[in-house]
């Protein structure tokens, strides 16, 4: 094992992984932050989206080693208390069904807010084909998208 | 007020006791005394929600089935709050832990949570409870029961000016005798029932804070895996543990009964472990392939069947019709895919064990638990955590079996999670399938001739004579036809299959809606007008139909390129008609536009439904446009997404879906609106190309156009 350094949702962690543990593992197991989800292990369905320096990035197949000495986001940090604009426009829209996937179709639509604030649906589709839904949430994804970029909070 | 004098076993509440204080109602629902629920040990009337008012105002609803996605632990405690006038602002929702009898047959399947039994007796348990706080206000202000009204977790007396909050009443009123008919309201008085209220549990899905299978957790808990054996029926012969043991975090590797467990620090490392396993596998003979499956059905579709549906004289009218077509379907394998991989967490110690899983099936898991540990059902602790998906997997147990084993084996709580790949390949599919029709034409243009065989392995496997599930969507077509014979015939394959999404409807809509397409063609009739005009008896269908043609522009041109189709059914308390507009891009069928009228009676929550409707739109386009498990040698060739692909974001197509308001009682939502689509988009691919497609999934390449031989 080793001893590896990440700044994990603002706090600098200490985690003891094998360098090719896929940084899912660790802010699931390690970390304890479960809020990221494991659906493919690799990198087709996005449940495991965080972000790495600000990135939407699949934690299934990125490595702790990679990571290190990076910035990790995951939905646990996104906002301190559920309050980021897409947590609200979700909760609006009451965008989740079963719920499993959400965690990554928010990092991935808070990516691509972070990027184009005013998103057309065509940045929204390439945006989020990278995530599955298997509940077939898109509809309300894509409007509560619009809803948070247009400040629209509830 | 008629006070109960009696209690007896058909009573639908009863006081319970409640420690602190309070009114405590459990709710009798009578269940269905099937067969499975006989196995399980369940008699006939049972409890299955209890409802409790704290002396500190807090309404708490227990819910006893299972939340995959479908909103019941929003929409079931709306029913009871409606009827009780409670302050929804103080509606706690617990998710009920397993227990064998006290919530009666809690297995959430079939989309029956409110049709099934839950409807009246939930609204009679919230009317009961309010009475007996009105009759406790009532005796308290020495006032007629008559002059007080509820409303918003309060009784009052308006003459005197006086009220009281239900929680200085709950006392009181416990005391007061349980009403044998509480007056129900009338549906004009509903409050909650029928609107959009935010859904309960939205916040904690859009934090990462609710807690799934794999995020349960609880001291000394260990992270595990098991592979299973790669063919069906295969078992374990012997197997090489060291270079899994060298793997960083593995410290245990042992046989199962259903395979090789590797327990460790963290699931990564076990997951490693399970791939350096060396398994020699023993061949329990199985080695068939799909297209000697499928010709195995062709066979025994020459074979004579069990008659499901025998009405006028099909045989003699096909002979008799002027215009006769005859058209054999097929359907493949699907996998569940659920997002959340199936999982459980055991902790079994001496005297006791506590299950956390995700499950539909908690008095499942419960007895699976109590065989496996020799313990009495009552030693088994089952914990439901949030669903990542259903579709009907999580109705079985073998992953609770894993889970059980392995903490036997290391004597420590283990989270066992399946790699996808394992989910995928060690499933309980949804049947293959083969069905045939010949149907006639009289002079008139009228379809009064259909016979029909299904070749369908039966969905609960085992079992003699006609599979119920295996021909739903086919007995009950809704069409008014004079001569049918619907018979069935039972293939025996090894590939374990069971209830997948909607069950037989999701495959028997596609084949019995595209083939009264092909009916309708050859009758030269307006594939929506010849449906119509064969619903005699069907005014909600009709009406169904009517609403899609209308709002989908069905009697105007499509854009060039585009062409639209049809579908109807009625499934499981549910009425749906849908057309889907389509387009053939670079080979591939896309789909534009899918309206939708969906009809399941009176509805408690027009957000949750619109929602599952679109949803199942969702599934079911994943499964006509990519679903296919396709069996080599005896193993599944699929895996993981790449090769069992979903609708993604960008090929969700426009919904428009319009919810009949009705007042009729309530039907199922998570379901009915999934089948139709598959029929509706080859019926448009049929209208723009010419082409039938009569195998799933639909695709415009190869031979799959042309349909089984």
């Amino acid at each position: 094992m080793a001893a590896i350094t990440l700044r994990v949702n603002g706090q600098t962690r200490q985690v003891d992984a094998e360098p090719d543990t896929p940084l899912l593992w660790v802010v699931r197991d390690l970390l304890d932050l479960t809020g990221t989800k494991y659906g493919c292990g690799i990198g087709r369905c996005g449940a495991c989206t965080v972000h790495l320096d600000g990135q939407a990035v699949r934690s299934c197949n990125t490595t702790v080693s990679a990571a290190a000495g990076k910035s990790v986001t995951t939905i646990e940090g996104l906002s301190p208390d559920g309050s980021h604009a897409l947590q609200k426009a979700w909760i609006a829209e009451d965008v989740p069904q079963c719920g499993y996937c959400q965690s990554g179709q928010l990092m991935a639509a808070a990516a691509l807010l972070a990027t184009s604030p005013k998103p057309t649906d065509a940045d929204i589709d390439r945006a989020m084909a990278r995530n599955i839904c298997r509940c077939g949430t898109y509809d309300r994804i894509r409007r509560a998208i619009h809803r948070a970029a247009e400040g629209g909070e509830g | 007020m008629t006070p109960v004098t009696k209690l007896d076993r058909r009573e639908f509440v009863r006081l319970g006791a409640l420690a602190g204080g309070g009114l405590f109602l459990g709710v009798y629902v009578p269940g269905r005394l099937d067969a499975e629920a006989a196995a399980d040990g369940l008699a006939e009337f049972r409890p299955n929600a209890f409802v409790r008012i704290g002396t500190d105002d807090q309404v708490t609803i227990w819910l006893a089935r299972s939340d995959m996605g479908q909103g019941v632990r929003t929409a079931l405690p709306m029913i009871v709050a409606d009827e009780l006038d409670a302050d929804w602002s103080r509606v706690t929702i617990e998710q009920a832990d397993a227990h064998p009898s006290r919530y009666g047959r809690m297995m959430t399947v079939g989309s029956g949570s409110v049709r099934n039994g839950a409807w009246m007796p939930l609204r009679q348990a919230g009317a009961a409870a309010r009475e007996m706080l009105v009759a406790a206000a009532a005796a308290r202000w020495t006032v007629a029961a008559s002059t007080l009204r509820t409303e918003n977790g309060r009784v009052f007396h308006d003459a005197s000016k006086r009220s009281a909050a239900y929680g200085e009443l709950a006392d009181a009123a416990s005391a007061m005798p349980v009403p044998e008919k509480p007056r129900l309201k009338d549906p004009s008085a509903f409050r909650l029932i029928g609107k959009r209220i935010p859904l309960v549990d939205t916040h904690l899905k859009v934090t990462g804070r609710a807690a799934y299978g794999i995020d349960a957790r609880t001291p000394g808990m260990r992270f595990g895996t098991v592979v299973h054996p790669p063919a069906f029926g295969d078992s374990v012969e012997s197997f090489d543990a060291s270079k899994a043991l060298t793997v960083k975090g593995v410290t245990d590797v042992f046989e199962v009964s259903q395979g090789v467990a590797v327990v460790a620090d963290n699931t990564w490392a076990a997951f490693k472990g399970a791939k350096a396993l060396d398994i020699r596998w023993k061949s329990g003979g199985f080695a068939m392939s799909s297209d000697e499956i499928f010709r195995h059905f062709a066979e025994m579709g020459e074979k004579d069947g069990d008659s499901a549906v025998n009405t006028g004289d099909a045989a003699r009218a096909l002979a008799a019709g002027t215009k006769k077509v005859t058209a054999a379907y097929q359907a493949p394998y699907l996998a569940h895919a659920t997002m959340e991989p199936m999982n459980c967490t055991a902790d079994v110690r001496g005297d006791r064990c506590e299950i956390w899983v995700p499950s539909q099936n908690p008095q499942g898991a419960q007895s699976e638990a109590a065989r496996m540990t020799g313990l009495p059902v009552e030693a088994v602790t089952v914990h439901v955590q949030y669903l990542g998906c259903g579709w009907g997997r999580r109705s079985q147990t073998d992953f609770v079996r894993d889970a059980v084993e392995a903490s036997m084996k290391v004597r420590a709580p283990v989270q066992i999670l399946w790699t996808r790949e394992e989910d995928m390949q060690h499933d309980f599919y949804r049947p293959a399938a083969r069905v045939q029709f010949e149907g006639a034409i009289d002079a008139g243009g009228r379809l009064f001739a259909m016979r029909v065989k299904s070749i369908t392995p039966p969905f609960g496997g085992g079992g003699r004579g006609v599979d119920r599930n295996s021909v739903d969507g086919l007995v009950s077509h809704p069409y008014d036809i004079p001569n049918v014979a619907i018979d069935y015939v039972r293939p025996d394959v090894a590939v374990p299959v069971s209830y997948w999404r909607s069950v037989g409807p999701s495959q028997n809509a596609f084949f019995m809606e595209s083939f009264i397409d092909e009916m309708a063609h050859a009758a030269g009739a307006d594939p929506v007008e010849f449906r119509i005009g064969m619903l005699s008896g069907q005014p909600r269908l009709k009406h169904a139909l009517e609403v899609v043609r209308d709002r989908s522009g069905w009697a105007t041109k499509p854009l060039a390129g585009r062409a639209r189709g049809a579908a109807v059914v009625m499934d499981k308390g549910g009425i749906v008609a849908q057309i889907a507009e389509v387009s053939i891009e670079s080979g591939r069928i896309r789909v534009h536009k899918v309206t939708c009228a969906y009809d399941c009676g009176r509805i408690i929550h027009p957000g949750i439904v619109e929602a599952q409707v679109s949803g199942s739109i969702v599934g079911g386009l994943s499964a006509a446009l990519y679903g296919e498990i396709t069996i080599d040698k005896g193993r599944v060739a699929q895996g993981n997404f790449n090769d069992y692909p979903m609708l993604r974001f960008n090929e969700m197509p426009v919904v428009d879906v319009h919810l009949v308001i009705s007042n009729e009682e309530p039907g199922g939502a998570g379901e009915p609106a999934l089948p139709p689509i598959a029929p509706a988009v080859a019926n448009a691919v049929f209208a723009l190309t010419g082409t039938r497609l009569r195998t799933l999934p639909l695709r415009m390449t190869g031979a799959q156009t042309d349909g089984p031989s």
